[in-house]
């Protein structure tokens, strides 16, 4: 059963040890000035640098390229756990049709798949991943019922309306064109997800590009920033962090 | 490149009927003259090329902001003028969910070409690209408008197929343009959000024909024709910055998880099926 996929079995530790650590960071260090700036200031990961670390206590996202890139994998942190919960709900198959189905499992897996991707890229990337690396996040989504298809799908198009206007915002504030180039073949994936909830919710509309997230005039999608999206994420992400370095 | 493609005969599958003829015959050979005569200059020798036996092709834009806004204007110039006349030809079904979906996406492109006209400064400025002509029906191929009285049900199903290879074209021709606006933030986030638009647009047009809102492998897809291969070869990747994003779903999971970019002379290949 594909659904009974949880999310404690999809193992983090995709790396085949040092020689593949070497090899992402590698590929990554060799496109970048910025990383090879920070590597001898590895005994000191929050310092001026604005890498990803724990400042005042608490781990902040930082402000640099990874920084930004540890935005997006707190994101994809949370919308891989929501979908994690939604195809595991007790009456996933008799809440939902099975194209219905057939659309959330798609939704999970492609989340799951970014949330390890940007484990595994960001431990190679950073110079000191054991304390820069954002942590697994823990999430409460209230009183929100899983085996409700209103509820579910009311919060899905939140999430990826959301994770849209996020990368969209997110895109001006990377350096690197190979992380930039990254974010976008991630974020269209993510509207093509907005696009199918909405569907989902009102078929016969205009909703999957509606006039609510579509300027009229200019025909341009929502663009957030990182403060205004991260108090939208933090009514569901318990884990405390910051974001000082970031608009 | 992938001009082996363009000489496929543009069999349709299940959607042409028996329209072929030396006409089209003709036309492909004209197409593959030209491809071929775009592939084998050097880059900047293409504009030469293109002024004499085949004026109206457009040239790869420079890798510039303002080479991407004309690109970009371009393909927009393309989806307005095509949604435009697929709403005037009575082919698409009225009253229903397709005519709501395709009078929003119409709306949006014709809004994106306002918007990019104003961002290269106006008609009147030195960056201004004019709007091409386009041929729909790639010289006899495609009657998408029923302008030869294919009969409303199959000209529609050409429709959709364009209109899905317009729209997933569009997504990865952006896409390919990001680096090009790097240097300017602002164009940079218009951009994306325009891109994130026609992604929603390609999601919507795919279930209209059926398919996933997300492109599996490099599947083009159930009906379309084999002319649309080049918009989805290359879409097939399942590794990420050393990440292999097949590992825990498989490759189709892994590879529709993540949409690729087109080059500038990918994309200007496919727009320039159209242009004539």
């Amino acid at each position: 059963m594909k659904n009974e996929v949880k999310i404690n079995e999809v193992s983090s530790a995709t790396l085949k040890g040092r020689r593949e650590f070497l090899k992402i960071s590698g590929l990554v260090v060799a496109s970048t000035g910025l990383i090879m700036m920070g590597c001898n200031d590895d005994d000191n990961p929050a310092a001026d640098d604005k890498f990803p670390g724990v400042r005042n206590g608490k781990f902040d996202l930082g402000g640099n390229d990874l920084g930004v890139l540890s935005y997006a994998y707190a994101l994809e942190q949370l919308e891989a756990d929501f979908y994690t919960k939604v195809v595991n709900a007790s009456n996933f198959t008799t809440t939902f049709n099975a194209s219905e189905r057939q659309v959330l499992t798609d939704l999970y897996y492609h989340e799951v798949i970014h949330r390890e991707f940007f484990k595994t890229a960001l431990t190679g990337a950073l110079p000191n991943p054991s304390v820069q690396l954002l942590p697994n996040l823990a999430f409460s989504y209230g009183s929100l019922n899983f085996n409700s298809r209103n509820e579910v799908l009311a919060t899905a198009k939140a999430l990826e309306d959301t994770g849209v206007a996020a990368y969209n915002g997110a895109g001006k504030l990377l350096t690197n064109p190979d992380y930039l180039l990254l974010a976008g073949k991630i974020v269209s994936v993510e509207a093509r997800h907005a696009s199918a909830i909405r569907s989902l919710i009102n078929p016969n509309s205009a909703d999957f590009a509606g006039d609510d997230v579509i300027n009229t005039t200019s025909g341009l999608d929502v663009v957030k920033n990182p403060s205004e999206v991260l108090p939208i994420a933090g009514g569901f992400i318990t884990t405390s962090f910051t974001a000082q370095f970031l608009p | 490149m992938n001009i082996l493609k363009f000489l496929e005969p543009f069999t349709n599958e299940n959607l042409m009927n028996g329209k072929g003829s030396r006409r089209d015959s003709f036309n492909l050979f004209g197409h593959l003259g030209k491809n071929a005569a775009l592939a084998a200059v050097p880059f900047g020798l293409a504009g030469l090329t293109s002024s004499n036996a085949f004026a109206a092709d457009i040239s790869p834009t420079p890798a510039t902001p303002i080479g991407a806004l004309q690109l970009a204007l371009t393909l927009e110039y393309l989806e307005k003028e095509f949604y435009i006349m697929g709403l005037a030809s009575g082919v698409i079904p009225t009253g229903g969910r397709e005519e709501k979906v395709f009078m929003q996406i119409s709306a949006h492109e014709t809004d994106h070409v306002t918007f990019l006209i104003a961002g290269l400064g106006g008609s009147g400025s030195a960056n201004f690209v004019a709007k091409p002509t386009f041929d729909f029906t790639v010289g006899g191929a495609f009657d998408p408008f029923n302008a030869t009285g294919i009969g409303k049900t199959a000209a529609y199903a050409q429709f959709l197929a364009l209109a899905q290879a317009f729209e997933d074209t569009g997504v990865r021709a952006y896409k390919g343009q990001a680096a090009n606006l790097i240097s300017t933030p602002d164009l940079l986030t218009a951009a994306l959000q325009i891109h994130s638009v026609e992604a929603r647009h390609a999601s919507e047009v795919r279930r209209l024909r059926g398919l996933k809102g997300w492109i599996t492998g490099n599947e083009r897809g159930a009906g379309m024709p084999a002319a649309t291969q080049a918009v989805y070869d290359g879409e097939q990747v399942t590794t990420q910055v050393g990440y292999n994003t097949a590992t825990l779903f498989g490759a189709a999971a892994g590879s529709e998880a993540y949409d690729e970019p087109l080059t500038t002379a990918e994309t200007v290949t496919i727009a320039n099926l159209f242009i004539v």
